[in-house]
């Protein structure tokens, strides 16, 4: 029978993928996706728990409330991206150094 | 029972495929690669959501995540890297310390996961769940709702204003 601890393993995994994207990535497009692998996992955690601790859908308004600002996210961060590569003539994440003291 | 096990090989195969594609996404050394394992990622988990109940949300996730934030990476990609250029590659730094930090993540995540004792209410949603959705955000929702389609269209005119040309 699959509990809600086969979910939550996945999505443990999911995240632990998302963070391991982000920490070693060096192109900025790559980090967003790894950023995106961490709000699908949460998502997951959400609609688990909606289903099998909750019994109501409470948890699935929320998923839909974190998909909204995914999308916003992706389109605010790509547009930074794109900005830094008409700057730096690169996106990679090494060269944007210029705060560095 | 023997529907039962048909219930649970999908539901492993569909597992797989996410946790495996999510691994394609990270260690692939083409940014075009990664990128479409992202999709293969996005499609398991929106069938994980299917097999969860909530049918609203699997199509969402389809139609937002692989129809739009995934064509949005997609067009990131061909705008910052010269179109000729088909070895799109990507370095990948830290490896080492990166992976030993993200086992320990996730083994303190799947121990306490597994050793809670979570609680289970008796009653699991069942049947469709987009007409009980709409209800909610109409009601008891209503403000958050209001606030994110506010979010949305900040995001829309930050994200025009960032890529805008300046005029010199």
């Amino acid at each position: 029978m699959i509990g809600l601890s086969h979910y939550l393993v996945i999505s443990a995994a999911l995240f632990s993928f998302g963070i391991m994207c982000v920490l070693t990535r060096k192109n900025a497009i790559n980090v967003l996706m790894g950023i995106e692998l961490i709000l699908n996992a949460a998502n997951l955690n959400l609609i688990a728990f909606s289903k099998f601790s909750t019994g109501n859908i409470d948890g699935q308004i929320f998923a839909i409330f974190i998909i909204v600002v995914a999308a916003a996210e992706a389109a605010v961060g790509l547009a930074i991206v794109l900005s830094m590569y008409r700057i730096l003539r690169s996106v990679n994440l090494d060269r944007a150094d210029t705060l560095k003291g | 029972m023997d529907k039962n096990l048909l219930s649970q090989i999908v539901f492993y195969f569909f597992a797989v495929l996410t946790i495996g594609s999510a691994a394609v996404v990270v260690f692939a050394r083409s940014l075009i690669r990664s990128a479409f394992a992202l999709l293969f990622t996005f499609f398991g988990v929106a069938a994980l959501y299917a097999y969860l109940g909530a049918d609203f949300l699997a199509a969402t996730q389809m139609v937002i995540y692989v129809g739009g934030i995934l064509v949005l990476i997609l067009f990131g990609i061909m705008l910052t890297h010269k179109l000729y250029d088909l070895k799109i590659k990507t370095a990948s730094v830290q490896l080492i310390p990166a992976v030993i930090a993200v086992v320990a993540v996730f083994a303190v995540l799947a121990f306490f996961m597994l050793r809670t004792q979570w609680f289970q209410s008796g009653s699991m949603l069942s049947g469709p769940t987009t007409a009980s959705i709409g209800n909610l955000l109409m009601q008891d929702f209503i403000l958050p709702f209001e606030v994110a389609s506010v979010l949305l269209l900040l995001a829309l005119i930050g994200a025009a204003m960032i890529v805008r040309r300046r005029p010199e």
